[in-house]
């Protein structure tokens, strides 16, 4: 009945194109999905734990320093306990690689259970739905009131729910800004009103954000506005394990009557369960593959139950391939392709983020050579060539060091303290000169090494490739 | 499309090669979008200048003006650097020189200065011009290189002076001198060579050793650098010719304005830590 509700009211409009293949809600009605128990309600939950931490991350110290800050202004990013200066960024086009690869390997394996347990869309929207039934209570009343007029009754419930929504707001925005401050001082400057203005336009977007799209687009932001969710359909194959309901088994569908013959029915008794507790709108009985689908397993559990009470073997709705729903055999996951690929992209990232981190040279040096002039002849007849050396001492207390250069017989440095004191992540750029004879080059241009070393410690050191400049020969 | 419609959805009327214009609302955000614009509109004209008037415009709530804007942002950079240029104008060039920072600081504060006064002859980096402007970083001075040297050189401009051999010589001797200044660089003077220059009178001002004469300008010709290129050529026409000369056709020019006048004796004190440390400054 609802289905053919939908129908007559979507007439020329979008859910047209979708008519023909299976019932999509593009945002016409509110869902009011029921709230059932069982094992994916419960994996979802503990999925909660996660994005509490991400709440309370910012606020946590170690020894004084916070565990988490993207201190952009000061260019450093701090994270438990390193310290990540621009000059290491790259490792983060790894981290974003691999993040990728985990995203499709898991997609390929079993959908979109990205979307379905962990995507903070789905998490924020289950909390704000979690709050929305213990103030308006079951799925009924709900439509209900969504239809009642505005009564005192109304407006209480609804001040009650959209006070705690925007207080969750409120909460998400300040812990996002504060991995980009101090999160104490940023607390006291949003507390005194004297937050700078990026504080405040990230805290605001950052609660119309939440709670626009958790408490009102919900399952719509996933349909139409997120990529991913697009995106994830192409990485989906017959071998990818997704809530389906097992046709051959179910149909035909229909009700248990009693002194009926019930003998000819499917498992499927059209209890309509799967449909009233999907999250999204789904009737996960048309086909298993649906735009709408976020493949949360909340389905699975719903039919589990009533399978149960009426003494038929669970897994009728279960995370199942479409090939072993045909009744063919399923490849082992370890000799699906893009499985393996997938998983060597991502083990290839992973070496190279430990091999990063374990290698971030305490010292950095950039020698630049001077462009114009490449080369001065002095007096003598020597040649000089200059050269700026930048130093960046990542360590975080003051180091002294000695800079060398070789490659050039006789040339020393020129314009440097033998002893330079490095502050702690503070470059002071130097001009320094290099000179030697021209009969001492092999050529017109030959390569040099700096090296910089420090005093107490040889195994600090850094070396950085230039050239030395002579006339043309 | 418009199979399914058929019938269904009333239509305009229009109607081109079987398609036809249904009456359907646009989407709901788009006519949200649509209204916010607008709202967007009064905003900004409220807000912002928007309005051209005949002789004025209408200046907005806020009084923005890009003009402003840019002002204000010189007014921040100024403010950076205020206690930078205050420091710097009670340092002396020896104190600024010992200190990286504050040298770096002056470094970065000269380098228009440089590039608007200094660089059209001495180019950019004080790499100078082949044979016509000296160059800057290397460790030849004619004038001197100490910080004083410098100083005053930018500061009240120099005036090369060279007399024309040209008529007061033949071509021989001419020839032998030319020879001579070449081999006292490479070192391999004559004797004879040593003669002639002193009967000339070479020596009045590049010294009997060659080494040249800082208070006069005259350059050391035992070194390797030229002033005007160290071809032979070069070099007869430079004793021919002489530096300077009135009336003489072909005389070398080397003339350095005098900066007293143009710039504040603190810039003046700033381009000489700049010169002094481009690659040859001397100390006393």
């Amino acid at each position: 009945m609802a289905e053919q509700d939908k129908k007559t009211k979507s007439a020329g409009d979008i859910g047209d194109i979708y008519e023909e293949v299976h019932v999509v809600n593009v945002g016409g009605e509110t869902i009011h999905a029921k709230r059932v128990s069982g094992r994916f309600r419960r994996y979802k939950d503990l999925v909660w734990v996660f994005w509490f931490s991400y709440l309370i991350l910012p606020f946590l110290r170690i020894g004084g320093e916070q565990v988490v800050l993207f201190d952009i202004p000061a260019r450093q990013f701090h994270f438990f306990g390193a310290t990540i200066y621009p000059q290491d960024i790259w490792m983060l086009t790894f981290a974003l690689i691999l993040l990728a690869m985990m995203l499709f390997g898991i997609t390929a394996i079993a959908g979109r259970i990205f979307c379905g347990f962990f995507c903070f869309q789905t998490v924020w929207t289950d909390w704000f739905v979690w709050i929305e039934e213990k103030i308006e209570g079951s799925p009924l009343q709900r439509r209900k009131l969504d239809k009642a007029p505005w009564n005192s009754e109304k407006i209480t419930k609804r001040g009650i729910k959209y006070a705690i929504w925007s207080l969750i707001s409120l909460v998400t925005g300040i812990s996002f800004a504060a991995y980009f401050m101090d999160s104490y001082e940023l607390l006291e400057d949003l507390v005194t009103f004297d937050a700078h203005i990026a504080a405040w336009v990230t805290l605001l977007s950052f609660f119309l954000g939440t709670f626009i799209l958790a408490g009102f687009m919900r399952e719509q932001v996933c349909f139409w506005l997120c990529p991913y969710a697009r995106i994830q359909s192409v990485m989906v194959d017959r071998d990818s394990i997704i809530p389906s309901y097992d046709i051959p088994r179910g149909e035909p569908r229909g009700r248990l009557k009693k002194g009926v013959d019930n003998e000819q029915k499917g498992d499927c008794v059209d209890c309509n369960q799967c449909v009233a507790v999907c999250p999204t709108g789904v009737d996960i009985r048309q086909s298993a593959l649906q735009e709408g689908c976020i493949m949360c397993g909340l389905c699975v559990d719903a039919c589990d139950k009533v399978m149960e009470k009426i003494d038929k073997p669970k897994g009728l709705i279960r995370y199942a391939s479409d090939n072993e729903i045909q009744g063919q055999v399923q490849p082992p996951l370890m000799r699906r392709p893009r499985v393996l690929i997938y998983l060597a992209i991502s083990l290839a990232s992973i070496l190279a983020i430990v091999f990063g981190l374990a290698s971030i040279p305490p010292l950095e040096m950039h020698v630049v050579h001077e462009r114009q002039p490449l080369y001065v002849k002095m007096s003598d007849g020597s040649i000089q060539n200059s050269y700026t050396i930048k130093i960046l001492n990542k360590l975080p207390e003051p180091l002294d060091v000695k800079v060398t250069v070789n490659g050039v017989e006789g040339a020393n440095i020129i314009g440097l303290p033998d002893i330079l004191t490095l502050q702690s992540a503070k470059v002071i750029p130097y001009t320094i000169r290099i000179r030697a004879k021209q009969d001492d080059m092999a050529a017109e241009r030959v390569p040099v090494y700096f090296k910089v070393e420090a005093l107490n410690d040889p195994t600090i050191n850094e070396e950085h490739e230039s050239f030395f400049a002579g006339p043309a020969r | 499309m418009a199979e399914n419609n058929q019938n269904k959805t009333p239509d305009t009327g229009h109607e081109w090669d079987g398609i036809r214009e249904l009456t359907n609302p646009p989407p709901r955000w788009w006519n949200i979008a649509f209204i916010m614009s607008f709202v967007w509109l009064v905003a900004y004209i409220i807000i912002y200048p928007s309005i051209p008037l005949v002789n004025d415009y209408t200046k907005g709530v806020m009084g923005w003006s890009a003009l402003q804007e840019y002002k204000d942002a010189v007014a921040k950079n100024d403010a950076v650097r205020a206690p930078y240029i205050a420091k710097l104008e009670k340092m002396s060039a020896e104190e600024i020189l010992g200190d990286q920072e504050m040298k770096n600081f002056a470094d970065s504060y000269t380098k228009a200065l440089f590039g608007d006064r200094c660089a059209s002859c001495h180019g950019s980096n004080g790499q100078g011009v082949d044979d016509m402007f000296p160059v800057l970083n290397d460790d030849d001075w004619l004038y001197g290189g100490t910080l004083q040297d410098i100083t005053d050189t930018i500061a009240d401009g120099r005036l090369g002076f060279m007399s024309a051999f040209q008529g007061q010589l033949d071509e021989a001797e001419l020839g032998q001198l030319a020879d001579f200044v070449l081999n006292v660089s490479s070192g391999k003077a004559t004797q004879a060579g040593w003669d002639a220059y002193n009967n000339a009178g070479c020596s009045g001002c590049h010294a009997e050793d060659a080494t040249g004469n800082k208070w006069v300008g005259a350059p050391n010709l035992t070194d390797s650098i030229w002033r005007f290129g160290g071809s032979r050529d070069e070099v007869l026409h430079t004793i021919k010719f002489g530096v300077n000369q009135d009336g003489v056709e072909g005389t070398r020019s080397g003339v350095m304005p005098g900066f007293s006048e143009v710039l504040s004796a603190n810039d003046i004190k700033l381009l000489t830590v700049r010169v002094w440390s481009l690659g040859g400054g001397q100390t006393e």
